[in-house]
């Protein structure tokens, strides 16, 4: 028997609620407030959708592998914190290390992903070798890397960052305002990470994993080496990230990144990831990250005060996570 | 008041894709065993779901005591006096016997006459009677989880009859029995009958229902066939209408002619002191070798063991006169075995891929690119070929595998392996769950394959299906293997006397 239209339409709707709604708030503000559609605001959208974009490529794989990774935040922290205090201009007063000469960007930028590549292996080996469930491990590892952030920074803030490093993420394309650079250090990861879900054995076994991880050990894949990367890829993400965060914000505190998981994890199932494991579309994540921070720009727009959109964001997610799983429960 | 207890008239239920059922009836006398019978797929456990409140039902009245009733939920049913037990058991092994069965109705007592709390000691007393009643002698203290998978089966059955239930469902209740427990199921179901309880009886086995049953509801596709006294029918007859056509051949002809001896398993022994110890076989090439024993007798566990996935303290396999070294599944898979398992749904299939991910996954390594990539062609051609070759009913390899048929499904972990291309394919109960029409098509598969020469080592429960299909049948019993039975002196009572050697 067929569904009724009727019936189709419900489900489309119901499944893709939550783009729906949040589309709609979005075009009621464009309405009301006319600077809403400016290329300066897109600009605006474009780079913290892209940051945010390289959080949640991250975590889409723990994710899709029934896992999580709530240390994202904080890694993308420490990142910023780490890249800020080698990229100190030579002659500002309070540099941290005040006789380090200016270091090459590109040095910098791989030492940073590297170290964040080691707490990712830490992750991934306490939660496929030790079994710990993902939940506890990474809430653990958040812990332990913000603690390693403030004995590092002093709890101070780092500024006095070099134009040329800064320049990564307020640059854009030719110039032209609405093609900032992080945009398209986005795409191109983004494109990355769709080769390796779509196109390479890891992927095919990471969305097996997810599937059934009995049935994925019978058929001879090996799932600890499978998630040790999968962790280990996230976290070099993040490395990315927070080196990006650095630049955008022109300067970083141990503050930066609080938070950041949640929304990427938002993002992700906004964007049709399921926290149910084996299912998830780096164009879904795309779409998901993006629509939340249309909302969150609009909510701005309204003059909401910022504390004010936590609840909202915070009502979102479980609502995505909800609507997410009532695809998965055996109907009546 | 009517003859009957409980009548359900043209009911009908759909979900997205199926009409599961369409406009079935069934009529329930007071103390009587009623067998519901069918295919897998024939809606017995739907129209089931929807008597008990699990499922709306889209059309349709349920006739309760003269009554027209609704149920929309367990706890209703569970209130009119009718109780299910599970097929899949729902049991929560930290906690103890007593409130496993009071679960969700403890008894209570009310503290200083205001604060409601459990009345354990009631609880306790109640348990005892009960079990004692149904000659079960358990401690109602005692954690579920100690129970064995079928003793817990019986605590289900004990949790029914707790509930002062008029109709019990029963579904599928001795797939994990052994025969001195399903004598003891039959007990207790005859007390049950004593008592004017109504049994309705979901079960695969003709003996079973032959010897059990007063009345047989036989359903095919979701549609009723028809209702029959038991005594007035026989096994052929009941498959004849389960499947609505004569079915002449059980199994295929063989052909199939084993060869020189190519592995050889010796002195397997678990980690666990109740698992397979000192275990061991030769297979010859092109060989179905048939591992027959009852539950328990750790056969699933050997061959685990022997694939990698279970741990041991010794244990060498030769194959072609070299010894593997297998710790994990890959090495087994490297080295050319494959191992179809038990439980399709637990470590078979990956339900949200598509059909085509199912088939590649175990042998995606063989189709790379310049060593990264994967050749999405070559992989399609790879799926395009199985569906042909073993004829998997699919709308296309996109398809969800969950949205297959349970034989389908099967076909499709087939074929997984079968890219790998075996020498020697472990099959562990390659038939379960499937329904008759698909069982022979698996055995078409399982006899040419062996006709290529491939090595079957196929483990069934079904003695009739052992009996049909293998060269040598392998006994076990209690982890250790105690005999073979060659095809000319195979026989249930053989298998039977070795498959229970050390049965106490």
């Amino acid at each position: 028997m067929e569904l009724s239209n009727a019936k189709k339409v419900r489900e489309f709707i119901l499944n893709n609620a939550v783009i729906i709604l949040m589309l709609a708030a979005v075009a009621v503000v464009g309405c009301l407030r006319d600077n809403f559609f400016s290329a300066y605001n897109a600009k605006n959208l474009i780079s913290n959708t892209a940051a945010r974009f390289i959080v949640a490529l991250g975590v889409s794989g723990c994710l899709i592998t029934k896992g999580t990774d709530l240390s994202a935040g904080r890694m993308v922290g420490l990142a910023a914190c780490l890249s800020a205090t080698f990229m100190q201009r030579f002659d500002y007063s309070s540099k941290v290390y005040p006789s380090m000469p200016e270091l090459p960007i590109v040095g910098v930028f791989i030492g940073v992903v590297l170290i964040c590549m080691v707490f990712g292996l830490a992750n991934g080996l306490v939660v496929s070798l030790l079994n710990v469930p993902p939940f506890i491990a990474t809430l653990g590892m958040q812990t332990v890397v913000y603690g390693i952030c403030l004995v590092y920074t002093g709890a101070q803030p780092i500024g006095g960052l070099r134009a040329d490093y800064t320049n990564i993420s307020s640059g854009s394309l030719f110039g032209i305002t609405w093609i900032p650079y992080l945009g398209i250090i986005a795409i191109i990861l983004g494109a990355i990470m769709w080769f390796v879900y779509n196109k390479t054995p890891h992927g095919k076994h990471m969305y097996a994993i997810g599937g059934n991880e009995n049935a994925a050990e019978v058929s001879g894949i090996n799932t600890t080496k499978t998630k040790v990367i999968i962790y280990v890829t996230a976290a070099a993400l993040y490395g990315i990230a927070g080196f990006l965060y650095g630049a955008k914000s022109g300067g970083a505190s141990v503050n930066l990144g609080q938070g950041y998981e949640l929304e990427a994890i938002a993002g992700c199932t906004i964007g049709g990831v399921s926290t149910n494991g084996g299912v998830g579309r780096i164009s879904g994540i795309l779409v998901g990250v993006l629509v939340f921070e249309l909302l969150k720009i609009a909510m701005q727009f309204m003059g909401l005060e910022t504390s004010y959109t936590y609840i909202v964001q915070g009502i979102v997610i479980i609502f995505a996570v909800a609507l997410d799983i009532r695809k998965y429960v055996a109907k009546k | 008041m009517s003859e009957y207890i409980l009548q359900m008239q043209g009911v009908s239920k759909s979900f997205p894709g199926v009409k599961a059922l369409d406009n079935v009836s069934l009529n329930l006398r007071p103390g009587t065993v009623h067998a519901l019978m069918g295919e897998n797929g024939a809606g017995k456990s739907t129209l089931m779901k929807c008597l008990f409140g699990v499922y709306s039902m889209d059309e349709g009245q349920i006739i309760y005591n003269g009554q027209p009733v609704k149920i929309d939920n367990p706890f209703e049913a569970l209130q009119l006096g009718i109780a299910m037990v599970h097929q899949e058991l729902q049991p929560i092994p930290e906690r103890p016997i007593c409130e496993n069965i009071y679960c969700g109705r403890y008894p209570k007592k009310k503290f200083l006459g205001l604060i409601p709390m459990v009345d354990h000691k009631v609880m306790y007393a109640n348990c005892k009677a009960l079990l004692e009643s149904l000659g079960m002698d358990y401690d109602p203290n005692a954690k579920l989880g100690t129970l064995s998978v079928s003793q817990m089966q019986l605590m289900e059955i004990a949790k029914a009859v707790s509930a002062n239930a008029k109709i019990v469902i029963m579904d599928e209740p001795t797939s994990s029995l052994t025969q001195n427990e399903v004598d003891q199921l039959f007990t207790i179901i005859n007390k049950l009958k004593e008592q004017g309880c109504a049994i309705i009886y979901i079960s695969h086995k003709m003996e079973e229902i032959l010897q059990i049953s007063d009345e047989v509801t036989i359903m095919r596709d979701g549609k009723y066939v028809g209702t029959w006294p038991a005594n007035e029918l026989t096994t052929d007859l009941i498959i004849t209408r389960m499947v609505g056509r004569e079915l002449t051949n059980l199994y295929p002809e063989k052909h199939n002619v084993p060869g020189e001896v190519i592995l050889e398993a010796k002195d397997y022994t678990s980690i666990h002191p109740r698992s397979f110890k000192n275990a061991g076989f030769t297979l010859r090439k092109g060989e179905i070798l048939g591992v027959s024993g009852l539950v328990g007798a750790q056969r699933t566990e050997f061959m685990e063991g022997i694939f990698g996935l279970r741990n041991t303290v010794s244990g060498t396999l030769v194959y072609q006169g070299h010894e593997l070294k297998i710790r994990r599944p890959k090495d087994a898979i490297n080295s050319g075995v494959a191992l179809l398992t038990e439980d399709r749904r637990a470590t078979g299939i990956f339900g949200v891929l598509s059909v085509a991910d199912n088939v590649a996954v175990a042998s995606l390594s063989q189709y790379l690119k310049a060593n990264i990539m994967l050749d999405q062609k070559k992989i399609d051609q790879l799926v395009e070929d199985n569906i042909q070759k073993l004829s998997i009913k699919t709308p296309s390899g996109k398809t969800l595998i969950k949205s297959l048929s349970g034989g389908n499904q099967q076909k499709v972990i087939i074929s997984r392996w079968l890219a790998n291309d075996p020498d020697v394919f472990i099959m562990d109960e390659p038939t379960r769950g499937i329904d008759v029409g698909a069982k022979y098509e698996i055995y078409c598969i399982i006899e040419q394959l062996a006709r290529e020469g491939k090595s079957i080592i196929m483990i069934s429960s079904e003695m009739p299906e052992l009996i049909g299909m293998a060269d040598r049948i392998m006994v076990m019993c209690d982890g250790r293997v105690t005999g073979f039975v060659e095809k000319e002196d195979m026989n249930q009572e053989t298998i039977m006397e070795l498959a229970t050697r050390f049965a106490s």
